[in-house]
């Protein structure tokens, strides 16, 4: 088992998985927070469900934080792995030649992103677990609405996440379509997943960006 | 053309080495790469200077032998050629050219220009292979069927010529479509199957204990092979590694 997590293919490979798993949770997310867009009431609702639920509160959240935190740590392993292979810069490097900017700065858009996480956790997921298991507070099924929207009253709290979903975009423009391959699909299919890919690494990021910009402008 | 090469200059393993301005007229735009560098070390020699220790051998673009990071690209800036096939009517007059050895901790640097790529020969041993007797009785390879897909497949994996421009390209130095190309030109054929499990392990453990870097697919080597050798074959290995290791 140890040679086997010690290998480069393992390895990639479970950044992949943990990646993907990560494309399902940012679904998720961002259709329950599109709700908020049209209806205050089925916002509410659905993030009563999440925020109470004891298969999502105790089973899934757990394997949420388990994924992100795996695939951050092992970001940084293979990354400091990877500059030990080439010990010696080369004096002129033209990366730009024959790979993608969002591919070669996987480690700096995944960086805003871990930051990004530091900035949101301080604003809704720590409050959240504050308010439901430390100070134990009755719960209130129409809060979550007013909360979100006090979040996007601050102009700077809306362009760093406005930033942070184009950071976000960059990464998954690489991330979300090289899984695929990492997982061993590379046939007659694969074009149209790297469409699919890519324009899903648009478009839920700009989502994102739609909503914080939405309430901004209408708190 | 006149030039000014920047090259890299190294007396040996151990020495710390360094770029060096060698400026040079009268290269034709006919000439190969390698040519120019004749040129070079010919007026190198006549100054009695140390000539430029650089690889090359077929000078035809199949042995794999000749190397050079190019103004920052493997082989240079054209496509599907090695640098003996890189012509100076690619570059202009009064260009600035930089020209370096292939960078990675697996490709140790031997003196200038030269690098020691034995790791590949290595990853080789470990599984590149198939064992057959040859004893006078071996069955005809024609013999058995093979499908026309796989077989086209299976040749152009067999067309890397190991030159290292994949692992040079890559930013992370990985051999990811050097060993894939050779687990995939066995992987695909029948009379590859019978050591397909240890194969892919076998050269996958070498690849790794090598210190070449992880693949993060940036598709750069691809770009770079001057065989055109595909991603399809790291998709190929990574399948071929995963059935292995549930296989045990």
């Amino acid at each position: 088992m140890s040679k086997l997590i010690r290998s480069s293919i393992v390895r990639k490979v479970a950044m992949a998985l943990s990646g993907l798993f990560l494309v399902f949770f940012l679904l998720q997310h961002f259709s329950i927070n599109m709700t908020s867009v049209f209806s205050e009431e089925a916002f509410n609702a659905a993030s009563h469900f999440m925020g109470t639920n004891p298969v999502v509160q105790f089973g899934l959240q757990p394997v949420l934080i388990f994924g992100v935190v795996f695939h951050f740590i092992m970001g940084f392993i293979l990354e400091i792995k990877n500059k030990s292979a080439r010990p010696v810069k080369y004096a002129s490097y033209n990366g730009g030649a024959n790979a993608s900017w969002m591919s070669r700065n996987m480690i700096y858009s995944g960086l805003v992103i871990l930051a990004f996480l530091g900035l949101h956790f301080y604003d809704f997921w720590i409050p959240e677990i504050v308010h439901k298991y430390v100070e134990f507070s009755p719960e209130d099924p129409t809060r979550y609405y007013h909360e979100l929207q006090e979040k996007f009253v601050s102009p700077v709290r809306t362009v760093l996440y406005v930033i942070s979903f184009v950071f976000l975009a960059l990464h998954l423009l690489h991330g979300f379509a090289s899984s695929f391959q990492s997982v061993g699909v590379n046939n007659k299919y694969s074009a149209n997943i790297q469409k699919f890919a890519k324009a899903f690494a648009i478009v839920i990021p700009a989502g994102f960006i739609f909503i914080a910009l939405f309430h901004f402008f209408n708190h | 053309m006149k030039l000014l090469l920047k090259i890299w200059r190294q007396k040996n393993a151990n020495d710390k080495g360094q770029m060096i301005d060698y400026p040079i007229d009268g290269i034709e735009e006919d000439m190969s790469f390698l040519e120019m560098l004749d040129v070079l070390n010919e007026q190198l020699i006549n100054k009695g200077e140390e000539p430029v220790v650089f690889d090359h051998d077929c000078r035809e673009g199949i042995c794999g032998m000749c190397s050079l990071q190019i103004n920052g690209e493997p082989h240079g800036p054209d496509r599907k050629v090695t640098t003996c096939q890189l012509h100076m009517r690619m570059f202009n007059d009064g260009d600035t050219i930089t020209i370096e050895p292939f960078r990675a901790a697996a490709f140790p640097v031997v003196k200038d220009l030269m690098v020691d790529r034995s790791a590949f020969d290595r990853i080789q041993h470990a599984g590149g292979y198939i064992s057959v007797n040859t004893s006078g009785n071996t069955i005809d390879a024609n013999a058995i069927p093979v499908n026309k897909q796989n077989a086209d497949d299976a040749f152009n994996a067999a067309t890397c010529i190991g030159c290292g421009a994949c692992v040079a390209a890559c930013k992370n130095a990985s051999a990811m479509l050097f060993t894939s190309a050779k687990v995939s030109q066995y992987a695909l054929l029948p009379q590859g199957q019978v050591e397909a499990t240890d194969r892919v392990q076998a050269m996958v453990a070498q690849m790794d204990a090598e210190g070449f870097g992880n693949c993060t697919n940036t598709g750069a080597c691809e770009i770079e092979c001057p065989k055109g050798i595909s991603l399809e074959n790291i998709a190929r290995m990574n399948r071929e590694y995963l059935s292995a290791s549930l296989k045990g």
